[in-house]
């Protein structure tokens, strides 16, 4: 949080951005202080920086330093709001619901990473062979994304339908398995939803994939063959490790981003059966917005805010693990 | 037209994206088995990708002029019995979808407009103006992309039920959805990292004949970033078009809600076919937009990486 102190300084008053400038030098093009400043691009400047300066003030930094402030205190929006000190924090870390929310969001994560992985690579390295008509491979692989996620969820949610007519289970009939409950039981439910989220999230990565692959030099390969390189071991002592750089990013950013899964699990299941898919954003919604009693803003500032705390930390170690893997 | 812009963009997949050899050489194209079994991953995959990419969209397309009774029975028919028209007509007007879908348009269209705006204006600024204090702000923009957007959610929504210096609620007025919206790092990111490759001497040339930085700023930097306002717009409006969460909280007039909130509310009551339909309704301007901008989006989704990489 460190680094968010100074939010307070860029909405600055011509005067001070001057007396910046004025303090570190002379601009590029016009020399002499205040009165340069003002004669030259410098309040224009300012012009064309006031819509971005009043958007991440008011909608991005002041939010921020807010979340932090309000995890301490009590805000109901009628009376001014009370420090509490950690009372939010021993009120979530005391929610017994808490301990499956974090259990849950751990399992889609790595549901996630075992499904949603690896698939995207596979396609992608394939798709990167394709001499002819590539456009229509990566635009069937990107169609999914661009499918409303409602829509593609409360379609999903009729294709799962538990009865032997469902959509799902004519096709699994076909191999002679179910019908499967799908989601309506504790054990499927959550493997269902994460099998709706990498079909609807898939085909971004592989397209992100396959720039990178374009970008692999063709002279590794060839060097590889005179070395008596097959195929195999060209896609894994070439492709991979050329694609590692990329490879790292997609996965911690995977990461962060099922950490963060709302939508599917609401709208599938809103979070059944018996809590089995109630996820830790699923929970922060509950606090705030679900409450009878008026939202507990201060509660879900504080879940949030560790949320993102085990999130910063995860990511800093797992960029300290792989800065030797990362950097050729 | 069109044949130049084909010709232009198959010159260029030559030269930049596809070089003359992937992974396997022409000598291994020349061999039979490697050929074959290349040949046959291919038609799978491509099946497969039909299969899971259009399939489901297919199937909706088909279900959306179905009779609920057909779509019941026997979901994979691939020719329904009937065909009932009706049941778009029937979304649109006694669903009210047409209300719906029209706040879904004006929501995309604000959210694409303060986006545009709030991206190029800030990225002329900071990497074409070059402020002393710029540099600042761009860390201080680049923070933000460090912070899980779930640690805004609640602290923004109080923002705008209670907005400083307003003193008026801004819950369900779609400037809720519109002005949020402007604080996106990514796009501004996006501009800056195209102005930064733009030649400078053009810049430089402008000045020298009078240019000041408005006149600079209309006829000459936003006419050469056509490319990437193109990129943020396609890529703001399917955003908004896909938004479920945050509409949810500052909409609640059903009256001013876009499709994403209201379809699932819809569903406990009305019929199966007319759901469906308006499910088609709401997944036909994202299909059409990406038909037309595929190369945009495909090339945007793989900026992204570029830029998160």
């Amino acid at each position: 949080m460190t680094q968010l102190t100074p939010t307070t300084a860029p909405p600055p008053v011509p005067e001070a951005a001057g007396t910046i400038e004025h303090a570190t030098g002379p601009g590029r093009r016009r020399r002499g202080g205040l009165l340069g400043w003002f004669r030259g691009d410098g309040p224009h400047t300012l012009v064309f920086l006031l819509p971005l300066l009043f958007s991440f003030v008011l909608f991005s930094w002041k939010p921020i330093v807010d979340a932090a402030v309000m995890a301490f205190q009590r805000t109901n929006l009628i009376t001014p709001p009370e420090w509490v000190g950690l009372d939010n924090f021993a009120t979530v870390l005391g929610d017994p619901l808490l301990g499956a929310a974090v259990v849950n969001t751990l399992w889609f994560a790595a549901l996630a990473l075992l499904l949603g992985y690896p698939v995207p690579l596979v396609v992608a390295v394939l798709m990167s062979e394709v001499r002819r008509a590539r456009g229509l491979y990566s635009a069937l692989a990107y169609l999914p994304v661009i499918v409303p996620p409602v829509v593609g969820a409360l379609l999903w949610k009729f294709f799962y339908d538990a009865s032997p007519n469902g959509v799902f289970n004519t096709i699994v009939g076909w191999i002679g398995v179910g019908p499967l409950p799908w989601l309506q039981d504790q054990a499927t439910a959550m493997p269902s939803i994460v099998l709706f989220a990498t079909w609807s999230a898939a085909g971004g990565t592989i397209i992100i994939y396959l720039a990178a692959l374009v970008g692999v030099a063709p002279e590794l390969y060839d060097a590889a063959e005179v070395d008596g390189a097959g195929v195999w071991r060209k896609v894994w002592h070439v492709t991979l490790p050329q694609l590692r750089g990329v490879l790292l990013i997609t996965f911690i950013l995977q990461i962060i981003g099922t950490a963060q899964v709302f939508l599917e699990p609401f709208l599938l299941t809103a979070g059944g059966p018996a809590n089995s898919t109630m996820t830790v954003l699923m929970l922060i919604y509950k606090y705030a917005f679900q409450n009878s009693l008026g939202g507990d803003y201060g509660a879900a500032t504080a879940l949030s805010i560790m949320l993102a705390v085990v999130l910063a930390i995860f990511s800093a170690i797992y960029f300290r693990l792989t800065k030797s893997w990362s950097t050729s | 037209m069109t044949d130049t812009r084909t010709t232009r963009s198959t010159r260029r997949r030559k030269d930049a994206e596809a070089p003359d050899r992937g992974i396997l050489s022409l000598a291994d194209w020349r061999r039979r088995r490697v050929r074959v079994t290349t040949r046959l991953t291919h038609l799978i995959l491509l099946v497969s990708l039909f299969v899971v990419g259009l399939g489901p969209i297919l199937w909706l397309a088909k279900s959306a002029v179905t009779p609920t009774q057909d779509t019941l029975r026997q979901p994979l028919a691939l020719w329904p019995n009937g065909i009932d028209w009706a049941n778009l007509g029937e979304a649109w007007t006694r669903v009210e979808i047409d209300r719906y879908f029209f706040n879904t348009v004006i929501i995309a269209l604000g959210v694409w407009f303060v986006q545009v705006l709030v991206a190029t204006t800030a990225g002329y600024a900071l990497s074409v103006l070059r402020p002393r204090y710029g540099k600042v702000v761009v860390g201080l923009v680049l923070a933000t992309l460090f912070v899980p957007s779930i640690v805004l959610l609640v602290p923004l929504y109080l923002t705008i039920v209670q907005p400083p210096l307003l003193g008026q609620s801004l819950i369900n007025t779609f400037w809720a959805v519109w002005l949020p919206a402007g604080a996106n790092a990514f796009n501004v990111l996006l501009v800056m990292r195209f102005f930064d490759s733009l030649p400078r001497e053009v810049f430089e040339a402008a000045r020298m004949d009078g240019a000041g930085p408005y006149r600079l700023f209309r006829s000459i930097v936003v006419p050469m970033s056509r490319p990437i306002i193109g990129v943020v717009s396609v890529f703001a409006v399917i955003a908004a078009w896909k938004d479920f969460l945050w509409p949810l909280l500052v909409l609640k007039d059903p009256a001013m809600q876009p499709l994403s909130v209201r379809l699932p509310q819809l569903q406990q009551f009305i019929e199966l076919d007319v759901f469906l339909a308006a499910l088609a309704i709401a997944t036909v301007i994202p299909i059409a937009l990406f038909l037309v901008f595929q190369r945009l989006f495909l090339n945007g989704a793989s900026l992204g990486g570029a830029v998160k990489g």
